[in-house]
């Protein structure tokens, strides 16, 4: 699992209040932490502080799964 | 505001506006916490002409189509406005579809023309576009050295001069798309009188002023967005916001930086916003919430009969400045709206405008008043628009017709569907509810197997059914709106679910693994919530079609909802 991945799921785990060990690389992180369309939108603001990248919302199209969006990052770092 | 009734065409009143309101600002775009641009009036009318010529240039004339496939930024109005001066039909898509969604609903309306953003044109031309050769694509904002296969550049200077295209009032002044990423695609023909007519009514229950400001974060495709925010702050001289970005804190930043006085907004977004305000509560001191509590309180009992801004804005300074401190009216559109949420920002001040309407009949049916607020009904007809309820049970119960001159001409190219949803003169809306005495309409569920999500969305539950065919250990399925088969007389909360019957003498704890991984891949506000295990045959007719109704009705009889549904999420 990529140092990516790993960071992203410890941040989101945090934000939503989720169990950091439960969450699966390959997870669907709107089902994993229950959260909406916006509240993923939300993520992503926290993720460029993170990463130190700006991400524009139509990364966020298509994307469900943590592995999924740690590849769009990795794609603009 | 302008005198529409004087007016032909769309075209021609955006033309007097650019005329009326020259050097006041129209369109203001932000990007995250920047400005972006911003246009005058007079900015507008020459842009807009310049993109007239280009659709021009190109042989363009009267009727002909014109998509726009744009996220909510100025260029989306620019184009719309050259395209109406153009005589073009515009058909307006949501750049939230998927790339082949997209691709399916223009070889639908087969437009001349396609204005779309250069990321959008990228995914879109990895799609098979067959049938669309002939298509002439225009592209806004593309990188330089972009290589943009046989699109053309939106920003180009025209080659020929501009010439003015005036329409009748009964010609096709859109397109909308109502419903279609599977099935038939419904897509609206609205004409310049159902719009004009619209945007007189709205103007006057709604009035907006010179200097004031419409932030546009609904989709501009969206019926609710092109009528509030386009047509009637250009119409009003007002300003119309955007931002490339739907991040509750950029929203908050632009709110703040425009000083925006009106804004609609999806349940989706105004519980965003509602929770942000919660938390803030949550987080003051003691002290300081019981004071604030204390306010909103005081801010409820005065407005008790009527919202009266200036004074709630007073009272309740810091709220209101997280929101730009003249935020007048949000109009909450799409979808159903919680009323304990309508009544959240109410209480601070914040009326949100709950009204009904559909695409089909050019935007808003009913609208509440405000005198008093009323969360629990839609509102009373809009003038010039008449409901009544069809085969009404005995508790007054029964579905919702409309006529009046904003209801469309039909949908393009499906006579069967238009059949069925114009019925002399009037629309059947496929919706359940009740009258009051005061005329208030009051929603309680629908006759149609349908849901709308929280982001306004339309789903039907058979476009989703091929995503659950041939699964093992599964003999047949259906998916249902949970409300059509058993109905709770509430229009939140909605969700679908899967019907499904297990080969003789299995269950379904075989093959719901494989159910869950297929529901995983559809777009998440298209997912189902539950399945129901049914061990019977499902009722057919002689073609082999499942009898929706017949099935529902036995489910009903047969089923509690409670007990019946397991989850479909994550295991």
């Amino acid at each position: 699992m990529s140092d990516t991945v790993t960071r992203l799921m410890a941040l989101a785990a945090r934000r939503f209040k989720a169990d950091a060990a439960k969450l699966r690389a390959e997870a669907d992180f709107f089902e994993t932490l229950g959260i909406d369309s916006v509240q993923a939108l939300e993520l992503l603001s926290e993720l460029e502080l993170e990463f130190d990248v700006e991400i524009p919302d139509y990364e966020l199209q298509g994307v469900k799964t943590f592995t999924a969006l740690a590849e769009r990052i990795d794609k603009r770092r | 505001m302008l005198d529409l009734s004087r007016l032909t065409c769309l075209g021609e009143a955006l033309r007097d506006s650019t005329i009326a309101f020259q050097s006041s600002v129209a369109l203001l775009e932000a990007d995250r916490k920047r400005e972006n641009g911003r246009w005058t009036y007079r900015e507008v009318r020459g842009e807009a002409e310049r993109v007239a010529a280009r659709l021009q240039q190109g042989g363009f004339g009267p009727g002909d189509r014109c998509a726009i496939l744009l996220s909510n930024q100025a260029r989306w109005l620019l184009s719309g406005i050259g395209a109406l001066w153009a005589g073009a039909t515009i058909v307006p898509l949501d750049y939230k579809l998927t790339a082949a969604e997209q691709a399916a609903l223009l070889v639908h309306a087969r437009p001349r023309v396609l204005v779309t953003e250069y990321t959008t044109w990228r995914t879109l031309l990895r799609e098979r576009l067959s049938g669309l050769d002939a298509l002439r694509v225009l592209v806004t904002e593309a990188p330089e050295k972009a290589d943009l296969g046989r699109a053309e550049r939106w920003e180009e200077a025209a080659a020929t001069p501009f010439r003015y295209v005036q329409r009748c009032r009964a010609d096709v002044a859109c397109i909308v798309y109502s419903s279609g990423t599977g099935g038939t695609p419904k897509g609206c023909m609205l004409t310049h009188d159902n719009y004009l007519e619209q945007a007189q009514v709205l103007g006057r229950l709604f009035p907006m002023e010179e200097g004031e400001r419409y932030f546009s974060i609904l989709p501009t495709n969206h019926a609710i967005d092109f009528m509030c925010g386009f047509l009637l702050p250009l119409l009003f001289g007002g300003s119309v916001v955007h931002q490339r970005t739907l991040r509750p804190e950029f929203i908050e930043w632009t709110m703040q930086r425009y000083r925006v006085t009106h804004m609609a907004v999806v349940p989706l977004l105004l519980k965003a916003l509602e929770r942000r305000i919660r938390e803030r509560l949550e987080d003051l001191p003691d002290l300081q919430r019981s004071l604030v509590e204390g306010l909103i309180a005081a801010n409820e009992a005065l407005t008790m009969k009527a919202p009266n801004h200036a004074l709630s804005a007073r009272l309740l300074k810091p709220v209101h400045d997280k929101f730009g401190g003249r935020l007048r009216l949000l109009f909450a559109g799409g979808a159903f709206v919680d009323r304990t949420t309508a009544e959240f920002f109410y209480r601070l001040g914040l009326p949100v405008v709950i009204g009904y309407g559909l695409t089909e009949a050019g935007t808003v049916v009913t609208v509440n008043d405000l005198k008093p607020f009323r969360p629990d009904t839609v509102g009373r007809p809009v003038p010039g628009t008449e409901i009544e309820l069809r085969d009404a049970n005995a508790s007054g119960v029964g579905e919702v017709w409309v006529r009046g001159r904003t209801v469309m001409r039909g949908y393009l190219d499906a006579p069967e569907l238009t059949a069925e949803a114009l019925v002399d003169g009037w629309l059947r809306t496929g919706d359940l509810g009740t009258i009051d005495a005061s005329g208030h309409l009051k929603l309680v569920g629908r006759t149609k197997n349908m849901i709308v999500t929280e982001g306004g969305k339309n789903i039907y539950p058979e476009d989703l059914e091929a995503a659950f065919e041939e699964v093992d250990g599964c003999r047949e399925s259906c998916v249902f709106a949970a409300n059509f088969i058993w109905p709770t007389g509430k229009m939140t909360d909605e969700e679908l679910v899967l019907v499904v019957r297990p080969e003789e003498d299995g269950d379904a704890d075989g093959f719901v693994g494989e159910l869950r991984a297929r529901n995983r891949r559809l777009a998440d506000f298209k997912r189902l919530s539950g399945y129901v295990v049914w061990r019977r045959e499902f009722p057919r007719t002689a073609s082999m079609k499942v009898k929706r109704q017949e099935l529902a009705r036995q489910l009903a009889a047969e089923t509690e909802r409670a007990r019946a549904l397991r989850p479909l999420g994550e295991a």
